[in-house]
């Protein structure tokens, strides 16, 4: 069980390092072709990527360690979503089950240190997104733990696999509405999480608007690297956690080879058809004015709230 | 516990250690001269804060005393048992709380106190504060409570005033810490008077013996509650939080904020769990209720807090919020019979206890060595510490973590109990549990997000970036004690939430829960919730993942050095001073946006325009304020009512001998008509 476990989580690493820049690029490719430009094809974030990894940082007198452990920090906090969120298959180390609760704490911890990052670099861009990023983080909050809450109610855990495991065993259960609820409402908590259309644009540096953009604003070379891997690995593993809680078949539920062979590649497909589907979707949708964001969260929150409540009292 | 014949005296000894400590240490205070004062009189205290610690764990371990009698003898009619010191297990989890953060203070504040609090009066009244503080759960009656808890009162009150000479703020948060600390204490007194009324006895086996119920158990369960939620800082009884805590030496504000509110829950839980264990169910939806608010109402407030002390002290409410909502959540389940799961809420109160007593005490004294050594507790002026202070940024940046939730600390390990308890609650079948836990989850979810917010805000802008006063580039490291306090506190923060499992098991024989079990020697288990935490096993899965990272990281630094630069600071050009940062009003700015209402926010643009071209803007000056609607609404206008009562009473009184004499003669005639009837 252990070793079938270590495997999987092995997979999971190396799927998610190579998949996050080719979903970059497939959402970017996809976004550029509806706008009508050619864009920088599917390759283009690798070679950006190794372009970054390859440059010199710069350090400004009187920084500290933050300037350098943040891009690593935030690195280490999405690998390790990687490994918790079950892509492949829902065999979990039994010591480190995949709890969802976890999973969110780690997933906060990247959140701080991009903030702690926009901080250290002591300008007003920089505080501006740090701010920006955390008052989205703490208004999505409730909506994240009352998801998990609806989701985890029929389960009867918040062990990410065995509700996985339980949806695939309960395909009824998927269109219930208290379940639907709770996954539109993840998708917005991803869409705000990731920094996506239309909560943040990534693709702006407009000092009005940005949020992500602004925090790595001063960061170069190998921290720039670094920064935008991680960000790309954190979207891969949210998306692959919706993914899988909303359409769960073709995840493996044990380490045979054939197994985790379908599942690598059901993963894959439904990766790259939600990235694209998000990147079409954002071509038609404009960025929400900063202050209009908490009245979407409050929505989400809504959404989440009444989910929970079916769960309970009607299903 | 094997030994049952050492066992016996060891808890008698340590309460005895304490008392003579203490008393050892108010000698050293006031004979020893000022040089060595501190050094010996915070030396004792730190020796009386151990035994507490030793005594406390040995009696959360089962250990029972046979009771340490105060020789008091009290010629009154009333039935009145003996005063016993005796802690039972939830007594000794306690003691053993205030122990080790007293002990904690105490080592900080011998490299800290100066001035007045390193005075006779300021150690004296330490160590009066202290053992009071460490012996209140050890009363095994009424009496003993209020003695040790007026000694509590009565020492922080006065070690509170330390700085009242020199500046006008200490001498109003004195005022309004004896008011509220007073007021808690008439609630007490008024509360037990009447459960020994009831019940016939003042000790607390023969108050539960007695099962007091009727209109009598929900009169002493309103004062009662309203007198340790006044203890506890729960709103609206919150507001000698924020003025006491950043005024207050900064080893005493540790000590209050992580100790002694603490004793509002130790009495709450005495409460509910051992005086009144059945109480209807609206006593725990108060509780609930209570908790709720006052959790979101804090975490808000300190949100937006520039002062960082300030911040703390609502942080401080927050928490608080979050252990009596815990408590409330656990009561309402035992209630309605769903035992196993309201286990699981208990243990998590008690987990939010100690995990907030832990790195509360960080915060403070971490705050209290910022001050130290720059004499700021403005965020907007502090920053750029963590290369100067790196001791002290480290210590906070850790006890922050805790604060915030995040894993692998104390506090992840507590929210994430509580969070298990409440979403297992088996609500189907039951339409009150399926509102109230939906919503109180809600509550607790937004408090820990802005939580989250709050501390990236403290530890961001006073610690990283650059100085925005001389005052904060002047900063310097503090001394030897003060980074021992730091250090001893931040490694508890992390063992805590690194080993949660035996924690939680020794918790769970306070509140006597079943179903707590250790997995792979740290990891928590929780039977009741089929769920496993083990901090240490994802720290090794972290580790595992980061090693190679950070290989392939000093690999490329090592090929692509960093570069220092000059003008890295504001895309590329050092046009920008450190004014041009973010500070932590502007961080807030968008919070204070969305909760407009609650905060009481008001926001002033001045602009200054130029004499000879009007066009011109000279100067702008932007302030934003923001107030406590519960004061405003609530205490000012009482405030107001009580000088108007004065006013009216001194138009009776008009300097006339003759009207004097009237009233001497009315009163006798009143107490005749009264003894004739």
């Amino acid at each position: 069980m252990t070793i079938g476990a270590v495997t999987v989580i092995v997979i999971h690493l190396v799927l998610a390092v190579l998949l996050s820049p080719v979903l970059i690029g497939v959402m970017r490719t996809t976004r550029a072709r509806l706008e009508g430009r050619v864009g920088g094809g599917i390759r283009q974030p690798w070679r950006d990527l190794r372009k970054l990894l390859a440059k010199q940082p710069t350090r400004a007198p009187g920084s500290t360690p933050v300037l350098t452990l943040a891009p690593i920090l935030l690195m280490a906090s999405s690998l390790v979503l990687c490994a918790l969120i079950p892509f492949v298959s829902t065999v979990a180390l039994t010591s480190v089950p995949g709890d969802l609760f976890v999973v969110v704490g780690v997933l906060l911890l990247g959140t701080v240190a991009l903030a702690l990052l926009g901080l250290e670099s002591g300008t007003a861009f920089g505080g501006m997104g740090s701010s920006r990023h955390m008052v989205i983080a703490a208004l999505v909050e409730p909506t994240v733990l009352l998801s998990i809450y609806a989701l985890s109610v029929p389960a009867g855990t918040s062990a990410l696999a065995a509700i996985v495991r339980a949806r695939l065993a309960d395909p009824a259960s998927l269109l219930n509405p208290a379940s639907l609820l709770a996954i539109f409402a993840l998708v917005v908590v991803v869409i705000a999480e990731t920094g996506r259309l239309p909560v943040d644009n990534p693709s702006t540096h407009l000092e009005l608007t940005m949020i992500h953009e602004a925090m790595i604003l001063e960061s170069g070379g190998r921290d720039l690297g670094w920064l935008e891997l991680g960000s790309w690995l954190r979207l891969t593993a949210l998306l692959g956690l919706v993914a899988n809680l909303a359409l769960p078949w073709g995840i493996a539920q044990d380490a045979a080879p054939l197994g985790l062979l379908v599942g690598v590649a059901a993963i894959t497909g439904k990766l790259l058809l939600l990235g694209a589907a998000l990147a079409a979707v954002e071509v038609f949708i404009a960025k929400l004015r900063l202050f209009r964001v908490p009245e979407l969260l409050a929505g989400s929150f809504v959404l989440a709230f009444l989910s929970v409540s079916a769960s309970y009292l009607v299903f | 516990m094997t030994p049952l014949g050492i066992a016996v005296p060891f808890v008698d000894a340590g309460l005895l250690a304490q008392l003579l400590l203490g008393a050892l240490a108010i000698l050293a205070a006031v004979t020893v001269t000022a040089r060595w004062r501190s050094v010996a009189a915070g030396t004792a205290v730190v020796a009386a804060g151990l035994a507490a610690a030793a005594t406390g764990i040995a009696a959360l371990l089962g250990a029972q005393g046979s009771g340490l009698r105060i020789p008091i003898a009290l010629t009154v009619t009333a039935p009145l048992d003996p005063l016993v010191l005796a802690p039972d297990r939830l007594g000794g989890l306690f003691m053993a709380l205030a122990g080790v953060v007293v002990a904690l203070a105490a080592l900080f504040g011998i490299g800290y106190a100066h001035g007045p609090a390193a005075s006779r009066t300021g150690w004296t009244a330490f160590a009066v504060f202290a053992v009071g503080m460490q012996v209140v759960p050890a009363a095994t009656d009424a009496m003993t409570f209020l003695l040790a808890w007026e000694l509590m009162a009565a020492g922080s009150t006065a070690l509170l005033l330390a700085d009242h000479a020199s500046r006008e703020p200490v001498r109003r948060a004195s005022v309004w810490y004896a008011a509220m600390t007073h007021l808690s204490f008439l609630f007490l007194l008024a509360g037990f008077g009447v459960l020994a009324a009831a019940a016939g006895g003042t000790s607390w086996a023969s108050i539960a013996a007695a099962g007091v119920t009727g209109p009598a158990a929900t009169t002493a369960f309103v004062l009662l509650t309203a007198g340790f939620a006044t203890k506890a800082g729960l709103v609206p009884m919150h507001v000698w939080l924020p003025r006491s805590h950043p005024e207050a030496p900064s080893h005493l504000s540790a000590a209050m904020s992580a100790a002694m509110v603490k004793m509002g829950v130790y009495g709450l839980l005495l409460l509910t769990l051992r005086l009144l264990p059945h109480g209807p169910r609206w006593w725990s939806l108060v509780l609930i209720a209570l908790g709720a608010a006052s959790a979101l109402y804090g975490i808000l407030q300190a949100s937006v807090q520039s002062d960082l002390k300030r911040l703390l002290a609502y942080s401080t409410t927050e928490n608080l919020g979050l252990t009596t909502t815990a408590i409330g959540v656990g009561l309402l389940l035992r209630e309605s019979g769903q035992i196993p799961v309201a286990d699981v809420a208990l243990v998590a109160a008690l987990l939010l206890a100690v995990s907030h007593a832990a790195f509360k005490s960080v915060l403070f004294l971490a705050a209290g060595s910022v001050l130290h050594a720059t004499g700021e507790r403005d965020l907007d002026r502090l920053g750029g510490l963590a290369a100067r202070m790196p001791w002290t940024s480290g210590a906070f940046g850790i006890g922050a973590l805790g604060a915030a939730a995040l894993p692998v600390t104390s506090g992840f390990v507590a929210e994430w109990v509580l969070l298990q308890s409440l979403i297992h609650v088996p609500a189907r079948s039951d339409r009150l549990l399926a509102i109230v836990i939906p919503i109180t989850m809600g509550i607790v979810a937004l408090t820990v997000g802005l939580g989250l917010l709050t501390f990236v805000k403290a530890y961001g802008i006073g610690f990283l970036a650059r100085p925005r006063s001389t005052a904060a580039a002047a900063g310097h490291e503090s001394g030897a004690a003060m980074r021992v306090a730091l250090v001893v506190g931040a490694m508890l923060v992390i063992a805590l939430g690194l080993v949660p499992g035996p924690v939680a098991r020794a918790l769970a024989g306070a509140v006597s829960a079943e179903g707590v079990a250790t997995v792979g020697g740290a990891g928590l288990s929780l039977a009741a919730v089929q769920v496993v935490l083990n901090p240490v096993a994802l720290t090794v899965l972290a580790l595992v993942i980061l090693v190679p990272l950070a290989a392939v990281n000093v690999v490329l630094a090592r090929r692509y050095p960093r570069r220092d630069v000059e003008l890295a600071w504001g895309g590329g050009g050092q046009r920008t001073g450190p004014r041009m940062e973010y500070n932590a009003t502007s961080y807030s700015e968008p919070l204070v946006r969305v909760f407009r209402g609650p905060l009481q926010a008001s926001q002033l643009v001045d602009v200054a325009y130029h004499d000879r071209a009007p066009l011109l803007i000279e100067q702008m000056t932007y302030t934003q304020e923001t107030g406590d609607v519960v004061e405003e609404r609530l205490y000012l206008p009482a405030a107001r009512l009580g000088t108007r009562l004065g006013d009216l009473a001194r138009t009776v009184q008009n300097g006339s001998i003759h009207r004097y004499v009237g009233f001497s003669f009315a009163a006798l005639v009143l107490v005749l008509v009264l003894v004739a009837l």
